[in-house]
């Protein structure tokens, strides 16, 4: 199978963090980077969508909300092991993208982009009023001492998961990269007409990247439940996920996986430095400057400066000439 | 669920009155992304802005809320030319207007309300002026004065702006760049120059706009956000640049929002205008009147 190769490496790597994050022998390793993990997830998922074929979902919030209140529903309804739960978060959210995209990606970008906003802000009054997951005043999650099956401690087990993800979602967005998708993808970031022109079938691979890219972010959010273990509607649908998730790819670079994942793992890691020693607030407006500062200077990312984005800048010409 | 004749009244009328204050934080995206096809959703971030110049001037200096944003409306119109030179240099120009110039209003929207929020807190703030409080009576309707005013204020402002559009050469220079920016350089006007002053006078709304959100209700950084999908929702069915649909549209907003309100109580009310804007995109894009 094509890829596995990478595939293996990506778990070693994965390993390696894992053993270098035990052998630190500190609890807060683990609880900062499970934060900085979930934002390679959230990074690497929604360049899928928003770097791959270029339309900016900002309703982050809602799809990674939408995640972890799966989490608490089904907390309350039957309870599952957590990578399940997660897989159910993922489908939630994956649908809902499904369904947003069928409403809007027939229109010009700019309304997909706006509609997804709309989105999170319905899908929020929709939780404010929904008491079986605690409504306007939150929900308690009782998150166990350790798991259920690998009797560690809870934190690192989130830890563990959230690592587990990273490496599918960066395997999945090489895959996607490397194949005819990618192809198709890049065709409607370069230009929709011509692509649907040249027989791209645009709205059925929008609705696709929309579908998949949801769904990463919906598992990202599934185990923040436990991680928080006190969800309300303001945390879990704050504009600050939407901004560091479209902040940490157009600053890290848009063109191909690494990008997303250099600015998650650099600005996650900046923030949780930031919040620690300065305040939240201002490691918010930090980002913002960042992300203006990036998109006026800087329009390929940091992966732009070292040429790694080459190979996804040369699609057209390996367009034009096939299958290399 | 409690209905009465009385209480329909009274929340279609506080609707209309509520469409035409919409009307007058919309009518800036009417013109930024109706007619200049900018897509400015930092805009709400700029009305919570002029809300809290109005409180400033208000609680510090004791001047009236819609006084004061006219008199700061021409500090607006500067920091929109500034953004839009920005704009039109670092997307605009390279063709790149799409994803980057989104992040970048994405950007603006965030830094502006943070702040906001480093500045004067997370606290509720709102203003004094002699027209809180009383109402107009009309028989069995009742006209709240903070609603008439605002409302008045709006559709004064929307008419001043579509006489200057109509009736001035710069004003048509400005409807013709929304057509065609090419064919505008053929008769010796400068596209970008046009659109700079379109776009300041697009954010110069936003003070009087957030002037009168300050009365209406109290407000904190965040409202914004809020008023995105509002916003939106009411530029895309006026049918994007139609100054006309944009007040038609708003008021029919604002009947739906009050009419929820007063039936299903107020948590609902957002959901409507998004519903609303989700309901539009996905059966008729082209607006109400379609253009």
């Amino acid at each position: 199978m094509r890829g596995f190769p990478f595939f293996l490496v990506c778990l070693a790597v994965a390993a390696a963090v894992f053993l270098a994050a035990r052998l630190t022998n500190n609890g807060y390793v683990f609880f900062a980077g499970y934060v900085v993990l979930q934002y390679v997830v959230m990074a690497v998922g929604w360049n899928i969508l928003g770097g791959y074929t270029g339309y900016v979902n900002f309703g982050t919030a809602g799809f990674f909300a939408l995640g972890a209140y799966c989490t608490v529903a089904l907390e309350k309804l039957v309870p599952l092991p957590l990578p399940v739960v997660m897989l159910a978060g993922g489908v939630v959210s994956g649908a809902l993208g499904l369904g947003m995209g069928y409403l809007t990606l027939r229109l010009r970008g700019a309304f997909f982009s706006i509609a997804t906003l709309a989105m999170a802000v319905v899908a929020q009054t929709f939780m404010v009023n929904w008491p079986f997951v605690g409504g306007s005043a939150g929900a308690f999650v009782i998150r166990p001492e350790t798991a259920e099956y690998f009797g560690i401690d809870y934190i690192r087990y989130l830890f563990l998961l959230m690592l587990g993800l990273c490496v599918i979602v960066i395997a999945v967005a090489r895959l996607i990269e490397r194949s005819r998708l990618g192809d198709g993808f890049a065709a409607i970031r370069d230009d929709e007409l011509a692509a649907e022109a040249s027989g791209v079938p645009t709205l059925r691979l929008k609705l696709f990247a929309t579908a998949l890219s949801g769904m990463f972010l919906g598992m990202a959010g599934a185990p923040l439940p436990f991680y928080v273990t006190y969800l309300d509607p303001p945390s879990a649908f704050s504009l600050a996920y939407a901004v560091n998730t479209i902040a940490m790819p157009l600053i890290g670079g848009t063109a191909s996986w690494p990008g997303p994942l250099i600015g998650a793992v650099l600005i996650a890691t900046l923030q949780q430095v930031a919040t620690v020693t300065i305040s939240s607030a201002v490691n918010l407006l930090i980002v913002g400057l960042v992300l203006v500062g990036f998109v006026i200077a800087a329009p390929r990312g940091i992966i732009g400066w070292f040429g790694l984005d080459r190979r996804a800048r040369a699609h057209p010409r390996r367009l034009a000439v096939g299958r290399t | 669920m409690y209905f009465s004749f009385s209480l329909l009244g009274d929340a279609i009328v506080s609707g209309l009155l509520l469409g035409g204050f919409y009307a007058g934080v919309t009518i800036g995206v009417s013109i930024s992304f109706g007619m200049l096809d900018i897509v400015n959703i930092a805009h709400p971030a700029f009305i919570i802005l002029g809300s809290y110049c109005a409180y400033v001037a208000n609680s510090v200096f004791g001047v009236d809320p819609i006084v004061a944003s006219l008199m700061l409306s021409p500090l607006f119109y500067l920091l929109g030319a500034g953004i839009y030179q920005v704009y039109h240099v670092s997307f605009e120009r390279r063709g790149d207007g799409g994803l980057r110039g989104l992040a970048f209003f994405f950007g603006l929207l965030f830094i502006t309300e943070v702040l906001l929020v480093l500045v004067f807190g997370v606290d509720y703030r709102l203003v004094r002026a002699v027209y809180i409080g009383p109402s107009l009576h009309f028989g069995a309707i009742e006209l709240p004065l903070r609603l008439l005013v605002p409302c008045l204020a709006s559709l004064a402002m929307i008419g001043g702006l579509q006489l200057f559009l109509s009736r001035t050469f710069l004003g048509r220079a400005i409807l013709a760049v929304a057509q065609d920016a090419g064919a505008l350089r053929l008769m010796a006007a400068d596209p970008v120059r046009i659109k700079r002053i379109a776009f300041a006078l697009s954010i110069a709304t936003a003070s009087v706009g957030g002037a009168i959100l300050i009365v209406i209700q109290p407000v904190e950084p965040s409202l914004g956000r809020e008023y995105i999908g509002r916003v939106f929702a009411i530029a895309v069915l006026g049918g994007l640049g139609s100054f006309g649909g944009t007040v038609v549209a708003a008021m029919v907003l604002g009947i739906m929002e009050s009419l929820t309100a007063t039936f299903y109580g107020p948590s609902w009310s957002p959901a409507v205008a998004f519903g609303f804007l989700l309901l539009a995109l996905a059966v008729k894009p082209a607006g109400m009147f379609g253009r």
